[in-house]
């Protein structure tokens, strides 16, 4: 990271001494334009790459940027530099509430986000229209005085046009490289999960909002000055987002690099054709280019270039590329007695205190009842079972325990702390964690960064570096390490339940709730996960198991709860639970009149 | 140079605003209302017939095609042309332009399905083009602005006080009729219902022997030619400048969303909403206050009721 700012600082720099060289004024106007461009690009793309909530209102933030300038600038006389920050605070501002609204829906994802931020760009165009702040004939600024910063006009406006964009690709970088930046990146792959997780998404997605908005206006409030006459009609266009959207795409969106180099290769390409008086030319050029791009390089040119010259993930490739040398061959011992773990409470009785107490727990779906009134109690060190056939409301109990969907009514008290109620990333931090039936890793970061997520937002909050360390752990605690610079997708169906067993395991969970991890594994596959259960118990990990295959579930519980239709059904020692009449029904169906219930020996009851 | 980009985004040029007389911020007279009310039906209509085509590729294709706004205006300076240059009726321009362009429909989507584009990245594409038709409209036709001059425009029939211009009647009863005969035909034929299913779930439907490519192909020709269509339809109504393509796209998708996407009288309905609150809007305050109805109805929409999407 300290290298990448280094280098931009020192680019800029350089690119700083131009207007001193006395070149003609013209090339520092096609530079502001790249500068221009580039600023842009790359304050979009803090929100909309990274994250990929793609926004069509860039144009309303940098409109609301340049008016700012321009009424501040010419109503009221304010210097014009000071006007910079003014017009950053109101972008910004506006972002932020905009953002705030929208990320409560949950379901404004994708193309509704789009097409939201569009519509707001035209509702602030009419409004500025039709108030004084614009009224119609647009604002004049060729009155206001322009700073000398550099040798000459046009000097000045590269300075300031080429500080915007050194200012914006700093804190990309910067971003990039944070707790924010891969908070931002989970939430592009998966937000449900990268919230469970622990990432505390709403406020990560207006934050990346309001900032990616001020940049914004920064660079509008300088463009005011630079055009000098602002109009509605020129300034709240839908060419505006739809070219920095080109520009970020053409250069690759998943690097804060991309859009720059987009900026800079689209600005030259139109420069080139309007400069030859073949202005028509070079829309159809960038139209050719936009349409080819995302069919044939849908990842940009960083990304080709990535891909073709070694996957190496920049955020990989600012920490540990290889295990830590403690770690190897011997892993496996090595983290077993990690975290000071307090062995397993003694016999398979599990009689330790209350770790997890859900109370009258329901859930809804409109008309559906998926739980009705659970009552619960997971005790700290044991294995609990949760069993029932489809349907019977065993995952919606994860789910909302883990905080993916909101309980309907009653309480989960975990650790005497109450979370029913609050958000998923908080559950997280308390020390719950969670894997998912169906693998759901984050496709677009490898194992290790899958891995190393839940570290850093988990309830260790740890940097990067450890927990790509812990991260290595894990995946040598799973057997995974070999692959860690893979993507998920390159993985097999085992590798992949395993990754989330890494996954939920780096965040350090006090409760760790698997739902059925064994399914779709072949029997000595199953014999390697039940060994694997038995190693993350042996550390003091209390496991919520939810799963079909009775072997696993009899060779592992301490206790089993069973469910039926969303209700508790019966709940004790595993084989004595699954002799009682009443849940072998309620798994095999009604016994026919006259005949005994079939004999549901733990081993015979394969279901 | 680049910033030449901006200098787009009008309103659409109606000209049925002409028939008003604004006296802004008085309370309009009776007649004022009413013809307002006409007016923003008028408009409604075509705002519906544009989105027909949008919402059935949305909705049922998972494809966001912003080129239908440049294929309906390519459809509209065709008509143009033909009209002003060759004397051929505008409406029999469409026994020409239906066929083209249910063609040129097949053909994108093939591009698209051959790369399986995900519905943002149709986005993108189709942008792409509209941005390459834009300048191909503007090679042909200048970027001056156009009008076509047919005998329909001086046709004004009278109801009362009100003005029921011709070209707007055309526009009327084709977006009403052809709204209608597609709903008809997507619930009461088999291949509207093969349509419907394959739209839900295309796997499931090819298992029941359903051939969802060659009807994906036809629902996307269909689409451009109704994209075609109301390019006659602009044709007939509103002046013509290739940059006046970007100007629809904000209410049109507003009256996608409201309307419900793949429904095939939703954009009609929602459309004839927008219309007459912005016609409304436009007679009680300035015109200029007219966007603001239709964003701020689409902002609402879209966080009230995301679920339609």
């Amino acid at each position: 990271m300290r290298k990448s700012i280094s280098l931009v600082v020192l680019a800029g720099l350089l690119l700083a001494v131009v207007p001193y060289l006395g070149l003609p004024a013209f090339y520092e106007s096609v530079l502001y334009m790249v500068f221009h461009w580039i600023a842009l690009a790359t304050s979009w793309n803090l929100l909309s790459g990274y994250s990929g909530y793609f926004s069509f209102g860039h144009g309303a933030f940098f409109g609301i940027g340049m008016y700012t300038t321009a009424t501040l600038a010419s109503q009221f006389d304010v210097p014009f530099l000071w006007t910079l920050p003014a017009a950053a605070a109101m972008a910004a501002l506006f972002g932020a509430v905009l953002g705030f609204v929208a990320f409560r829906v949950k379901a404004v994802r994708g193309e509704l986000f789009a097409l939201l931020t569009l519509a707001a760009t035209f509702v602030v165009a009419t409004i500025v229209l039709n108030t004084p702040i614009d009224g119609g004939p647009g604002v004049y600024l060729s009155a206001v005085p322009l700073p000398d910063i550099g040798p000459s006009p046009s000097g000045t406006f590269y300075l300031l046009a080429l500080a915007a964009a050194l200012l914006t690709i700093v804190i990309a970088v910067l971003v990039y490289y944070a707790r924010f930046g891969t908070g931002l990146f989970a939430i592009h792959d998966d937000e449900d999960v990268a919230e469970v997780l622990g990432v505390p998404t709403f406020r990560y997605k207006v934050a990346a909002f309001a900032l990616s908005c001020g940049l914004a206006g920064v660079v509008g409030g300088i463009q005011a000055m630079f055009v000098s006459y602002v109009t509605t009609g020129d300034v709240f266009t839908i060419a505006l987002p739809l070219t920095v959207v080109l520009m970020s795409v053409l250069g690759g969106t998943r690097h804060w690099i991309g859009p720059a180099v987009g900026a800079v290769v689209i600005t030259l390409l139109l420069y080139g054709f309007t400069a030859g008086d073949s202005a028509v030319m070079g829309k159809v050029v960038m139209g050719v280019i936009l349409v080819a791009v995302i069919l044939f390089m849908p990842e940009g040119i960083l990304g080709w270039v990535m891909h073709r010259f070694g996957r190496k993930p920049a955020a990989a490739a600012a920490s540990n590329p290889r295990p830590p040398s403690a770690i190897d061959g011997n892993a496996r011992e090595a983290a077993a007695p990690m975290a000071g773990a307090p062995s397993a409470p003694g016999g398979r009785s599990g009689g330790g205190e209350v770790l997890l107490k859900a109370r009258g727990v329901s859930k809804s779906f409109r008309g559906v009842q998926a739980l009705r009134g659970v009552d619960l109690e997971v005790r700290r060190g044991e294995i609990l079972g949760l069993l029932g056939p489809n349907g019977s409301g065993k995952s919606t109990f994860i789910n909302v325990a883990s905080g993916h969907f909101p309980a309907s009514s009653g309480s989960i008290v975990f650790a005497g702390r109450e979370v029913a109620g609050i958000s998923a990333h908080r559950i997280a931090r308390c020390g719950i964690s969670r894997t998912y039936q169906i693998p759901r890793p984050f496709a677009h970061l490898t194992v290790l960064e899958n891995v190393a997520l839940p570290a850093m937002f988990g309830a260790g909050l740890v940097e990067r570096r450890q927990a790509e360390t812990e991260a290595w752990r894990w995946l040598a605690f799973t057997g995974l390490a070999e692959r860690a610079h893979a993507l998920p997708d390159d993985l097999n169906l085992h590798q992949r339940k395993f990754l989330e067993f890494a996954r939920a395991l780096a965040a350090h969970p006090q409760l760790l709730m698997l739902d059925e991890v064994l399914s779709g594994l072949t029997p000595s596959e199953i014999d390697e996960a039940v060994a694997l259960i038995q190693r993350i118990r042996a550390q003091g990990t209390t496991i919520l198991f939810v799963e079909h295959v009775m072997r696993a579930v009899m060779a592992l519980c301490d206790r089993i709860v069973v469910f039926n239709q969303g209700q508790v059904l019966a709940e004790g020692p595993p084989a004595e639970v699954m002799a009682r009449p009443d849940v072998v029904a309620a798994y095999l169906g009604k016994p026919m009149s006259g005949e005994a219930p079939p004999p549901a020996s733990g081993a015979a009851a394969h279901a | 140079m680049a910033d030449r980009m901006a200098q787009r985004m009008g309103r659409p040029g109606r000209n049925t605003q002409n028939l008003l007389t604004r006296q802004p911020m008085t309370l309009p007279s009776f007649t004022l209302l009413a013809q307002s009310i006409v007016a923003g039906i008028f408009t409604g209509a075509l705002y519906g017939l544009l989105g027909l085509g949008l919402s059935l590729s949305w909705g049922m294709l998972r494809q966001i095609n912003l080129a239908h706004f440049a294929l309906a205006f390519l459809g509209a300076y065709l008509t143009y042309q033909l009209a002003s240059y060759g004397g051929v009726d505008p409406l029999l321009t469409l026994l020409m332009i239906v066929p083209v362009f249910f063609v040129l429909g097949v053909a994108m989507h093939w591009m698209l399905a051959r790369f399986r584009a995900t519905p943002f990245n149709s986005l993108l594409i189709t942008f792409g083009l509209t941005i390459i038709i834009e300048a191909m409209l503007q090679w042909i036709w200048t970027a001056d602005y156009r009008r076509l001059d047919s005998s329909y425009a001086e046709h004004k029939l009278r109801l009362g006080p009100l003005f029921l211009p011709l070209p707007e009647l055309i526009t009327l009863g084709l977006s009403v009729g052809i709204s209608l005969v597609i709903w008809l035909a997507l619930r009461r034929t088999d291949l509207g219902k093969a349509m419907r299913a394959a739209a839900e779930d295309a796997p499931i439907a090819a298992a029941f022997g359903i051939n969802h490519q060659a009807l994906a192909l036809m629902l996307s020709g269909l689409s451009a030619a109704l994209a075609g269509i109301a390019g006659v339809c602009i044709a007939l109504g509103h002046t013509l400048a290739p940059s006046q393509i970007y100007s629809w796209i904000g209410v049109v998708f507003a009256c996608v969303m409201l309307g419900g996407l793949g429904r095939p009288m939703g954009p009609l309905i929602a459309g004839c909403i927008i219309g007459v609150s912005e016609a409304v809007t436009m007679a009680v305050t300035a015109p200029s206050w007219a966007p603001l109805v239709s964003f701020s109805l689409l902002i609402a929409v879209l966080l009230a009721r995301p679920g339609r999407a």
